[in-house]
């Protein structure tokens, strides 16, 4: 198959994708009753979500927050399409993710969604550039478009000139841009970071928010989890999650 | 995802671990330059036996009494020279027909003895065997008809009781008879394990009374041509059933014998393939265990490429043709020392070596379906990884 023809096919692709039902206009996501058990090795069996209802617009710029061990981890696990519920109905863009087997729940993660994680999970021996079209990589983009893309998006978060270094080569606060080139390179809506200035100090932490903050202004959707206040208190609506509930969303 | 990327990440991940990829090639590289190897010595040593067979001469039928097969006990012969005569008026052509009579004794000139293969014939032998000359004269019907102690030596056997004195016309003593020296072989080499060059001919008649006794152990006709192979053999043996109706006789061909050959060494062949076949096993459950290392060493990995939108057939892929690929590059290097081996082997040691492209081939195969087969359960593992759980392992 031609590069071309690959390109030409996931124009095709895309424009289908945007024509599935209740695609327009949906929120980005909505949770009904959402839950999710499991058993510690133990046999001990945990209640991680006890039933959260969740309405999360497209472009929103929302918090996630609680102390630790709340759920709010699994939540966004839940949302990112990384974990399915043990019950209760997910749909992501207006569609049920239940009913999406592997390889379209893979594309749904691939096209919809960007992760920034809290140790960035970059490859390591593994450059800047090629970190960030990773994703690019399991949509089989030509090489060529994936480089441009990816330097695109290094350039967006200012490392232009750090194309070739490896992570290993770079701070923490350089590696997390890194990391959020990479989950904005596929043009995603929504945008799930799990802690994402939780290894930074506070002045990479800010340039991270600074990032997050004008890419939401741009059209993506923004759900971070964090149980930083000075963190949440910089997105427009906070969720609290405690024991497994939504406590409080304001 | 294409795969020129997923060989591009498996050549990559080969790389960071260099000495741990090496020494898993290891096993496939041993095991197929063992198969390399024992299929060249293999098929060598059947080129070398049919060569031999066919070096004898062309179109020959040996008569021997008897039943001539794999396992069967050797029969005393009851054939004797009345018989052979007997044959040339069946065959028509009585220079087509020529005798054996064979005993192992110690031939001695002056202080230097040697042991060789004493075989009585007569003047027809060079009509039906390629039996090249170096010096001197082939037997005569005289010397066959008045009993002449005269000798015809193989060229290893002059070569150790003369050196490098010319030995016509000289004198060799056999079981304390003289004999005189009338010609010398040419080097032929040997036919199952008959070390021709070691023989010594004489008249049969002469040789008969040597051994005290009156029989001959087989007679070989030469046919015309190679269609007048079999109606020949069939005459023959026909005609002696009918002259002996208690007895079997055996006619063996060249074909028939290149094929009871060809059948025994190809099976030799085949086992030792299939040991060499073996260790290529072994070294499959090494690429096996190395790759389930792999999978978990890199279980975050795998966690953060399901999270980025890979699909578990990307993650099978990936590792699929990472395990084919450690076996394949083995596969090459194990083909390339196997040749080297075989030609080296070839070069310095009397082992016949032939190294067969087919070899080559199912070697290449079978290490490139070891990885696929070694690598399926390591890359099903890896594919079948929760993201969640794969990104939480650290």
């Amino acid at each position: 198959m031609s590069h071309d023809e690959r390109a030409g096919r996931r124009d095709d692709e895309r424009a289908e994708a945007s024509a599935e039902p209740g695609a327009a206009g949906a929120p980005a996501f909505e949770a009904i009753g959402l839950t999710r058990s499991y058993r510690l090795d133990g046999g001990v069996q945990v209640d991680a979500l006890r039933g959260a209802d969740l309405r999360i617009g497209q472009g929103e710029f929302a918090a996630i927050v609680g102390p630790s061990g709340s759920g709010k981890s699994t939540l966004m696990h839940l949302l990112g399409c990384l974990d399915r519920p043990t019950s209760g109905t997910l749909l992501v863009n207006g569609v049920d993710v239940a009913t999406l087997d592997d390889a379209r729940l893979a594309d749904l993660r691939n096209r919809t969604i960007g992760f920034v994680f809290q140790s960035f999970h970059l490859l390591p021996r593994t450059s800047a550039l090629d970190n960030v079209a990773l994703p690019l990589v399991y949509r089989g983009a030509p090489r060529a478009v994936r480089r441009e893309r990816a330097r695109a998006a290094l350039e967006a978060v200012g490392l232009g000139h750090r194309l070739t270094h490896r992570p290993s080569q770079m701070s923490g606060g350089e590696q997390q841009r890194v990391a959020i080139a990479r989950a904005l390179v596929g043009d995603p809506r929504v945008l799930l970071a799990d802690e994402p200035t939780g290894n930074l100090d506070s002045r990479n932490g800010e340039e991270v928010m600074g990032l997050l903050e004008r890419l939401n202004e741009g059209g993506v959707a923004v759900v971070l989890v964090t149980h930083d206040a000075d963190v949440a208190a910089r997105a427009r609506r906070q969720i609290r999650v405690r024991d497994g509930r939504i406590e409080r969303d304001t | 995802m294409r795969t020129a990327e997923a060989l591009r990440m498996a050549v990559e991940a080969l790389r960071v671990n260099r000495l741990r990829s090496m020494l898993t090639m290891l096993g496939v590289i041993i095991g197929v330059l063992s198969v390399v190897i024992l299929v060249a010595i293999g098929t060598g040593a059947k080129n070398a036996v049919e060569k031999e067979i066919a070096g004898l001469g062309s179109n020959i039928i040996l008569v021997v009494p008897g039943q001539v097969g794999l396992g069967a006990a050797p029969t005393q012969s009851r054939l004797d020279l009345s018989d052979v005569a007997y044959v040339r008026r069946v065959v028509g052509d009585p220079s087509k027909v020529t005798v054996a009579v064979n005993s192992g004794e110690p031939v001695r000139v002056g202080r230097v003895e040697v042991f060789a293969t004493l075989t009585g014939t007569d003047e027809n032998m060079p009509h039906v065997f390629d039996r090249p000359l170096r010096r001197g004269r082939y037997l005569t019907g005289t010397d066959v008809d008045t009993r002449r102690r005269v000798v015809i030596l193989g060229s290893e056997v002059a070569a150790k009781l003369f050196g490098d004195v010319d030995p016509i016309g000289r004198q060799v003593t056999i079981a304390g008879v003289r004999f005189r020296v009338i010609g010398v072989y040419e080097t032929v080499g040997s036919t199952f394990g008959v070390a021709r060059d070691q023989e010594v001919h004489l008249p049969v008649t002469t040789a008969q009374r040597l051994i005290g006794l009156p029989r001959i152990n087989g007679i070989a006709v030469g046919a015309s041509g190679p269609d007048e192979i079999e109606p020949l053999r069939q005459r023959v043996v026909a005609a002696l059933a009918a002259r002996y109706p208690d007895e079997t006789f055996s006619a063996v061909t060249q074909t028939q014998l290149l094929g009871t050959i060809g059948t025994v060494l190809g099976m030799l062949t085949g086992v030792l393939a299939a040991i060499a076949g073996i260790s290529l096993l072994v070294g499959g459950v090494g690429v096996s265990n190395i790759m389930l290392v792999s999978v978990r060493e890199r279980t975050k990995e795998i966690g953060l490429r399901k999270a980025l939108g890979a699909r578990g057939r990307d993650i099978l892929g990936q590792f699929l043709i990472e395990a084919v690929l450690l076996t394949t590059i083995g596969g090459v290097i194990g083909i390339l020392t196997g040749v080297g081996g075989a030609l080296l082997i070839q070069a310095v040691s009397p082992v016949p070596a032939s190294i067969t492209w087919w070899s080559i081939v199912l070697a290449f195969g079978v290490s490139a379906a070891v990885g696929v087969f070694f690598g399926v359960a390591p890359a099903r593992r890896a594919a079948r990884l929760d993201p969640v759980v794969a990104l939480r392992t650290d």
